[in-house]
């Protein structure tokens, strides 16, 4: 297993964001995770990485006890992220920011090294024409596109992608779609929160939905899409989910 | 050499070497004096810029440590009958012992909260000096002027501390334009930009900001060292004087902060600009006023300064100017 987290709870003071949630990740898959606003998906990514200390629980990474270590050691380890609100380092380039990602990462390169990485990570996400612009000069989805090649420039293990798609249109939606699974074609394991239906559907190998910060369900999309608990909180319609389906294979 | 060829290094370099040279060609004293002032202003802001514009963390009592170094090296020259050199090493190295120290403690704090820190610690260590009997307390020390003639008499030891400061001011160059270029110095910028995301991006921050910190307290250590022998007078207030901290930020912010050239054009036109007051009947009593409006215009309409604003105006200078 590349993660095994393991009865994880966050609360802050008396709100419990994130409750009890248990699963594993085994490598190469990609893993989905749905819910409602609020469902505390990225309080659990943030558990995951070091930005909060777990309340209870315990969160492993590639056999390493990472409970509640400072984000830079789960970096170190190869566990990047890309921010559900983008953070762009707004004064240095945008090959500059995607160095520091190769720089610090899983391989720690040297300057010379991160800078080739970079230029392969950008050409790769399509950044490569904005290379040398002001990181805070780009749009949003050219920022999305940053966030992701800043996390892939540290050559990870698992990647946490918080909300890529969203505010994107139709056409940069299926970009990212592509480049979500060339990146696992890669060999990198991926946990992905997403509210484009569709896109998470038929990208996941895997989903586990949250609700009120509950793992309420888990299983295949199919699986998923059919339990009426996940379609009552999350879904509404019955329906949606094969439509959703449907509407993809055509 | 790539780096010697970089405009971006020989251009500050070149205007530091100019500062040096021109006494040597008027061969006065007061030219001497005069660009002995300057020297220093661009080396010491070019020290704190590595903290404040590489960094992002604005430190208002960058001054202890020029006070601190300046303490050490005077009681090891006059006291222990030290070398000025090895003082003056000496006088680095305390300097950044202490950095060393506050930067695995405040560095912790982030944004006003590390700035008030700082001007805490010169006041701490002011009263220190006041009360600490081996450097004098309240008095200070005194240089027994028989010392000078270990240097071949008064004269020749003030070129010789000249001549010691212009080399250190283009070392703080080279070293400044060093980090900047360097893996360390881009950790520090990504955690100027955005601290958490950097972290998040592998980089240590703790450790990152805690070297910057030591590696611009060592250069004012020793060029407290420098100052203080010329003198021939270190006493607590002259010593940990918090104007002068802030006369710094002016410096570095006027000329361009994070970049190599900017604390040194930024030192050099401060002083001109002080020393143009200082001689006027009107302006002379309220010069520091002057900084203080001068800050506050920069801060307002210029905030990267004026190499920073350069930069941004023209890109083709972006390759020309770091």
């Amino acid at each position: 297993m590349i993660l095994q987290v393991n009865n994880v709870t966050k609360q802050f003071g008396g709100l419990t964001a994130v409750k009890n949630v248990t699963f594993d990740l085994p490598p190469g898959q990609i893993l989905g995770l749905i819910g409602p606003n609020g469902a505390g998906k990225t309080t659990l990514f943030n558990c995951i990485n070091g930005v909060y200390t777990p309340t209870r629980g315990k969160v492993s990474f590639r056999g390493e006890d990472i409970t509640g270590a400072p984000t830079y050691r789960a970096a170190r380890l190869g566990l990047a992220r890309t921010h559900q609100i983008v953070r762009p380092l707004n004064e240095l380039t945008v090959r500059e920011n995607v160095i520091v990602g190769a720089c610090y990462g899983r391989e720690g390169l040297g300057l010379a090294k991160a800078e080739h990485v970079a230029d392969e990570v950008l050409a790769f996400v399509g950044l490569a024409a904005r290379a040398n612009l002001l990181a805070g000069s780009l749009n949003v989805a050219q920022k999305k596109r940053l966030e992701m090649a800043r996390a892939l420039a540290a050559r990870p293990y698992l990647l946490l992608l918080d909300e890529v798609l969203a505010g994107l249109n139709t056409a940069e939606v299926s970009g990212m779609i592509a480049t979500i699974r060339q990146i696992r074609e890669q060999g990198v394991t991926i946990i992905m929160i997403e509210h484009i239906m569709h896109a998470v559907m038929n990208l996941s190998d895997r989903i586990i939905v949250l609700n009120y910060g509950e793992m309420i369900a888990a299983g295949t999309p199919e699986e998923v899409s059919q339990n009426p608990q996940v379609i009552e909180a999350y879904l509404g319609d019955p329906e949606l989910a094969a439509r959703l389906l449907e509407e993809e294979k055509r | 050499m790539k780096t010697l060829r970089s405009p971006g290094l020989w251009l500050p370099l070149l205007l530091v070497a100019a500062f040096a040279v021109y006494p040597l060609i008027t061969g006065s004293a007061s030219t001497r004096e005069s660009m002995f002032t300057v020297l220093m202003s661009v080396a010491l802001a070019s020290s704190l810029n590595i903290l404040l514009g590489y960094t992002g963390y604005v430190s208002f009592g960058h001054i202890v440590f020029f006070g601190l170094g300046g303490y050490v090296g005077f009681y090891l020259i006059d006291e222990q009958g030290w070398h000025l050199f090895p003082a003056a090493l000496l006088g680095g190295v305390a300097a950044g012992l202490l950095a060393l120290l506050l930067g695995l403690s405040i560095l912790r704090l982030r944004g006003a909260y590390f700035a008030l820190a700082t001007i805490g610690i010169n006041e701490a260590m002011k009263a220190f000096a006041k009360q600490f009997a081996l450097f004098g307390g309240p008095n200070g020390m005194e240089l027994n002027f028989a010392i000078y003639r270990g240097y071949g008499g008064a004269n020749a030891a003030l070129w010789l501390v000249f001549w010691s400061l212009a080399v250190l001011a283009l070392v703080v160059i080279f070293v400044s334009f060093k980090v900047k270029k360097s893996k360390f110095g881009l950790g520090l910028m990504a955690i100027r930009e955005d601290e958490d995301a950097a972290e998040v991006m592998g980089v240590v921050a703790p450790r990152a900001k805690t070297w910057a910190y030591v590696l611009s307290a060592i250069f004012p250590g020793m060029i407290g060292v420098l100052f203080f022998f010329k003198n021939g007078v270190i006493e607590p207030e002259s010593a940990f004087r918090l104007h002068l901290s802030i006369e710094l930020l002016v410096m570095v912010m006027l000329g361009g902060q994070g970049t190599v050239l900017g604390p040194a054009l930024g030192g050099a036109a401060y002083q001109s600009l002080r020393r143009t007051l200082l001689t006027s009947p009107m302006f002379r009593d309220i010069q520091l006023v002057v900084a203080g409006v001068l800050l506050l215009l920069i801060v307002l309409f210029i905030p990267s300064g004026a190499v920073g604003w350069l930069r941004s105006r023209w890109a083709a200078l972006r390759r020309v100017l770091e």
